[in-house]
């Protein structure tokens, strides 16, 4: 029952925001309404909340159930520490339409908790797109100069993906004994292992599109690029999770000797693209679009760590969910701080950051050793232990993708240099006072990072249970 | 020993949180008072550690697992023995002394940044310290990143200055290749033997379970990581780059301490590298063509502070010759007396460039041993002994790892011999032309040309006693002594080797290094004791001046190619064909759907023609069975 009301926190904030016409009002409701969806999410890490299950589309014999393990626990976290974090350190920034803007956020968050809760798998595909759809209008509503076209080729990239993903599901269900849409069903469905491939290529194509792996990427950079940043920053954060969680939940169980079976081709597709994007970024001089590829190549790793299929690998991704998480919404927050007060997301037109604003500097040098995974930041173990899943499938995997390491360098430092340090540029020298606000966000961040950096054993702990589940038959 | 343990790697830590928290609050005299004291405590931890490893030998302490999953475990544990200790002395000692000098060697900072210098410097300790006293190769691989982060702030201290701040990035980039190297050796180790832990790798019974390509691998592995942060050819180019940090940091972290965590790594492991004799002769040509390589370098160079990077280059390789021979104990008997003389020299450089108004180049210099008395004779002190002449440190740690090269192959000795009198040229090339005969600078130079504070003085001091007398710490038995220091590390890295050269030959070898290495300076003070050197004339000379056109090498045939292939796949790949192909898809079925249209007539019979076609279609093609057909007989049932 907890879960019910827990997921129907957003829901409710999202109507309610309908029907509000001031700023203050709204930025105070969503922001409330999101510290109360982080408050329920640390209740949920603490204690054992039940399955929630009720009947919903009993004509399909679909039901509305919602399970909770560790990874979810872990994903709704990440998700309930994004919201409000989005919400507190843009609260400032210009919206036309403030409410139902934050609206829409709110519905998203919904759909982004459901993904991570649903047990059924057109319960899945429904809070799929419940999580698609607002961003689909928030991008084309509030977006940059090219946005028509750009939310236009990925809504409707993603959406081809969700309907491969959605006949993969209907051909499941209707080989299943009991018809049902309950994950232990579909495990069961009657299909050959012919016919097992094809539906898990079309699971895949889906979640590869999402996350997105090379070559399904070549909407992300623009999607970055052109929403608005608070948008960015849930789709960069958590919305591309779903993918990677959509492989651990539904893809390893369901076909695991189809997915033993591509682990070669997957794998190495997900290291092409690592060096891939980790080469693009360093070409970049949109501070949005290095992060967009930088966030690319490290969702490319936590792929390729998973299809590896090594224990340790796996916990490592597991872990770096959470990670990655934190320290690309951190990211985000950093270069929309910079673009609302210098105008500009050319790393060209900026530089001496340290010397106008020195707190915001030290925070983008923080994050972006982070975003190299040093030791002792949370990425480095997420990173160390994927490297070693890797290492174990194949070395030579591993090394190959070992050089994004270096090159995560180049292009992060290249970026440290060109905005932080230097002489005040033009556009640094309109900046006004600092953003207080995101500030305090991006401290409460660093030290998760540091936290989880120096002591990783609580997600560990947390994600013990689904590692389990995974590895030991 | 718990706490005592902690605490010397805690000291530094509170240090950085302190100054880097409160940079805006506290005055510089509280600032420096505090960076300087953890520092100080730090090392007085270290000696009490010191003397309880030398009474009751090495303890490891277990503080908390960093990672614990159910399929293996890197515990928090530290370790203090035989070699570590001495490591933890020379880190905590030296740094102290550097830590003191800095307090008035930047005094001209503004206070929070005056915070933010010493806030770096104490969280380097604190990574070089864990570097050290890590009990596993995760725990050492946290600090030997952290280090490296610590050089790219120090270098890039004075940020608005875009050159730092390239040579910063540099200096991290060429350190990231090897420490890929590092974490590569790691996951070998783990897959092999499961654990990362040296009381379980660094014994006989994992060596068993290794076969010979694992054990060149992983030491190989190593070696490129320890290439890395010890600036060993190929990746050495970013450390004289790297002088453009701050003198005190050049001479704590690319002189005393960092650059030699990578002898510190190959000594820990020796048990591995001892097991390949291929990666020992590899280790060993790197090492002694370093060493030379950069010795030639530095004959040519005109900046204080270039020519003693080029030698801090030469010097680690010799260490790694001395490593790569199989003489362990004395490539860290000269990690210890180089720590000394050449944070003293560094200093002395320092302390120079002070009175200069920061002027680096030395033939803008000259005369400076009567304005600068007590800067000259520590400044002679340090080169005399860097140059080999005994009875002065240097001496008796270059002499033992020559000793050892000729054990194994002469020509080793004689290389290394070549390398020892161009290190004597160079050195006192640098030390006549600054300062021995005529001031060369502005007058207004000279009016302000002044001995450095006590502050500054003080280091000097105690460091030129140091280079002096810690030969002592290892006189061979040849010359009557006990070499304590080899005695000390037996339990690292086991007796020492039975001399296989007879006395005679060793006084001999002995005699040639020091008569050659003497002659060499006499030429050089000889040569520049009136004048500064010129402009290069000689085709060879400009080749040395250049650097050997290294940098110039790398920036065309890798960087610059890399750079093109990233364009590439930016501007062609990503844009026209994979991009394009998505577009491109999304065109065809615009157009088609254009064509398509003129099927709709309108007319539901074709409609439904094409419907029950293209089910058909599908089926047969698909999913070439009739189960979805019975799904949709079901649900028509239930509706």
């Amino acid at each position: 029952m907890f879960l019910l009301l827990f997921l129907l926190i957003p829901i409710v904030a999202a109507l309610l925001l309908l029907f509000i016409k001031s700023n203050a009002s709204s930025n105070s409701v969503s922001i409330g309404a999101g510290i109360l969806t982080l408050i329920g999410s640390i209740y949920l890490l603490m204690v054992n909340a039940g399955d929630y299950d009720t009947s919903w589309l009993p004509v399909l014999n679909s039901r509305f159930s919602l399970h909770l393990d560790g990874l979810s626990k872990l994903l709704i976290l990440l998700t309930s520490i994004t919201f409000p974090a989005i919400f507190i350190s843009t609260k400032n920034n210009e919206i036309a339409n403030r409410n139902i803007f934050l609206s829409l956020m709110m519905f998203t968050q919904a759909g982004l908790i459901g993904v991570f809760l649903a047990s059924d798998a057109l319960l899945f595909y429904f809070f799929w797109e419940l999580a698609l759809i607002p961003v689909y209008f928030l991008c084309s509503i509030w977006g940059g100069e090219k946005r028509v076209a750009v939310t236009f080729k990925f809504f409707i990239y993603t959406f081809l993906g969700s309907l491969f993903m959605l006949i993969g599901i209907i051909y499941l269900y209707a080989n299943t004994a009991d018809h049902s849409f309950a994950i232990d069903s579909l495990k069961h469905a009657n299909i050959s292992g012919g016919q097992s491939a094809t539906v898990f290529a079309l699971f895949f194509i889906a979640f590869a599109i999402k996350m997105p792996i090379f070559p399904f990427h070549t909407w992300q950079p623009d999607a970055y690029e052109q929403s608005p940043t608070a948008v960015t920053m849930v789709l960069s954060a958590v919305m591309v999770k779903m993918g990677l969680y959509g492989v651990i939940r539904w893809l390893m169980p369901l076909f695991p000797a189809a997915f033993l079976a591509h682990s070669n081709i997957v794998v190495t597709l997900s290291v092409i693209g690592i060096l891939y994007a980790s080469f693009i970024a360093i070409r970049q001089d949109d501070v949005k679009r290095l992060i967009a590829y930088s966030s690319i190549a490290h969702i490319g790793l936590m792929n390729a760590a998973l299809f590896a299929h090594y224990q340790i690998g796996v916990q490592g991704a597991l872990v770096q969910l959470f990670s990655h998480g934190i320290n690309v919404l951190s990211l985000w927050i950093i270069a929309d701080i910079i673009e609302q007060q210098t105008g500009t997301r050319s790393m060209k037109a900026l530089g001496g950051l340290a010397k106008k604003q020195p707190t915001l500097a030290i925070l983008l040098v923080a994050f972006s050793f982070a975003n190299i995974a040093l030791p002792l930041t949370n990425a480095f173990v997420g990173e160390f232990l994927m490297f070693n899943g890797l290492f174990q499938f194949n070395p030579w995997m591993a090394a190959l993708a070992g050089v994004s390491v270096v090159l995560a360098a180049i292009y992060t430092l290249n970026m440290v240099q060109k905005v932080a340090y230097g002489e005040i540029s033009e556009a640094t020298n309109q900046m006004q006072l600092p953003n207080k606000n995101a500030q305090m966000v991006l401290i409460v961040l660093l030290v998760i990072v540091f936290f989880t950096g120096i002591y990783p054993q609580p997600l560990f702990d947390l994600t013990a249970d689904t590692l389990t589940q995974l590895f030991v038959k | 020993m718990k706490l005592i343990i902690g605490f010397i790697v805690l000291w530094p830590l509170i240090g950085f949180l302190f100054n880097g928290l409160g940079r805006h609050i506290w005055s510089k005299k509280v600032i420096a008072y505090k960076a300087t004291g953890y520092i100080v405590a730090s090392f007085i931890f270290s000696i009490l550690a010191f003397l309880n490893v030398q009474s009751s030998g090495a303890v490891t302490v277990h503080y908390f697992d960093f990672i614990n999953t159910t399929s293996f475990k890197i515990p928090f544990d530290l370790r203090v023995d035989a070699l570590s200790s001495l490591f933890l002395l020379v880190i905590t000692g030296v740094g102290s002394l550097i830590h003191l000098y800095s307090t008035a060697y930047m005094q001209e900072e503004a206070s929070h940044h005056y915070a933010r210098y010493f806030a770096y410097l104490n969280l380097f300790v604190f990574s070089m310290l864990l570097l050290v006293l890590g009990d596993n190769y995760v725990i050492m691989f946290i600090g030997w990143e952290g280090v490296g982060l610590c050089s790219y702030l120090l270098i890039g201290y004075w940020f608005t200055n875009a050159t730092y701040n390239y040579a910063a990035k540099k200096a991290f980039i060429m350190n990231r290749i090897g420490d890929l190297g590092f974490l590569l050796a790691i996951f070998w180790l783990i897959v092999k033997l499961g654990s990362v832990s040296y009381g379980t790798v660094l014994t006989a019974e994992s060596l068993a379970k290794l076969s010979t390509t694992d054990i060149t691998a992983i030491t190989l592995l190593l070696f490129v990581g320890a290439m890395g942060k010890s600036a060993q050819i190929p990746l050495y180019t970013w450390l004289p780059d790297a002088m453009a940090g701050p003198t005190p940091v050049s001479a704590l972290i690319h002189a005393a301490t960092m650059v030699t965590a990578g002898i510190y790594m190959i000594t820990r492991s020796n048990i591995l590298f001892s097991a390949s004799e291929f990666t020992q002769h590899v280790i060993a040509i790197i090492g002694i063509s370093t060493a030379l390589l950069s010795a030639t370098i530095a004959i040519k160079q005109n900046d204080i502070k270039k020519v003693l990077a080029y030698s801090t280059v030469s010097q680690l390789g010799y260490m790694f010759l001395g490593l790569g021979v199989g003489a362990y104990s004395g490539a860290v008997f000269h990690v210890i007396t180089h720590a000394f003389f050449k944070a003293l020299l560094f200093l002395g450089a320092g302390s120079v460039i002070h009175a200069m108004h920061h002027e680096q180049d030395i033939r803008k210099m000259g005369g400076l041993k009567s304005k600068l008395p007590i800067t000259h004779i520590t400044f002679l002190i340090g080169c005399i002994a860097i140059a080999g002449v005994p009875p002065f440190s240097g001496f008796f740690s270059k002499d033992e790892i020559l000793a050892a090269a000729f054990a194994k192959s002469p020509i080793y000795w004689a290389l290394g011999v070549l390398g020892a009198a161009m290190t004597a040229f160079y050195m006192f090339r640098l030390y006549a032309t600054t300062f021995l005969g005529q001031f060369r600078g502005t007058d207004e130079q000279e009016h302000h040309l002044h001995e450095s504070p006590f502050a500054m003085t003080l280091p000097l001091i105690l460091l030129a006693v140091a280079s002096a007398i810690a030969g002592a710490i290892g006189i061979p038995e040849l010359m009557g002594g006990h070499h304590w220091l080899s005695h000390q590390l037996i339990p690292i890295v086991g007796e020492p080797h039975e001399a296989s050269l007879s006395h005679s030959t060793e006084w001999a070898l002995m005699g040639i290094s020091v008569a050659i290495a003497v002659i060499a300076l006499l030429i050089a003070v000889n040569k520049y004791k009136r004048q500064a050197d010129g402009e290069p004339l000689t085709a060879l000379g400009k080749f040395l001046y250049n650097k050997w056109y290294v940098d110039e090498l790398y920036n065309n045939a890798i960087v610059q190619p890399l750079n093109k292939f990233a364009g590439f796949l930016k501007e062609v790949i990503e844009k026209n064909i994979i991009d394009g192909a998505v577009n491109g898809t999304g065109k065809v079925v615009q157009y088609s759907a254009r064509k398509i249209r003129l099927i709709q007539s309108g007319q539901v019979g074709y409609y439904i023609l094409f419907m029950v076609l293209s089910i058909i279609v599908l089926f047969l093609f698909w999913f070439n069975d009739l189960s979805i057909l019975t799904f949709f007989f079901k649900l028509t049932n239930k509706l």
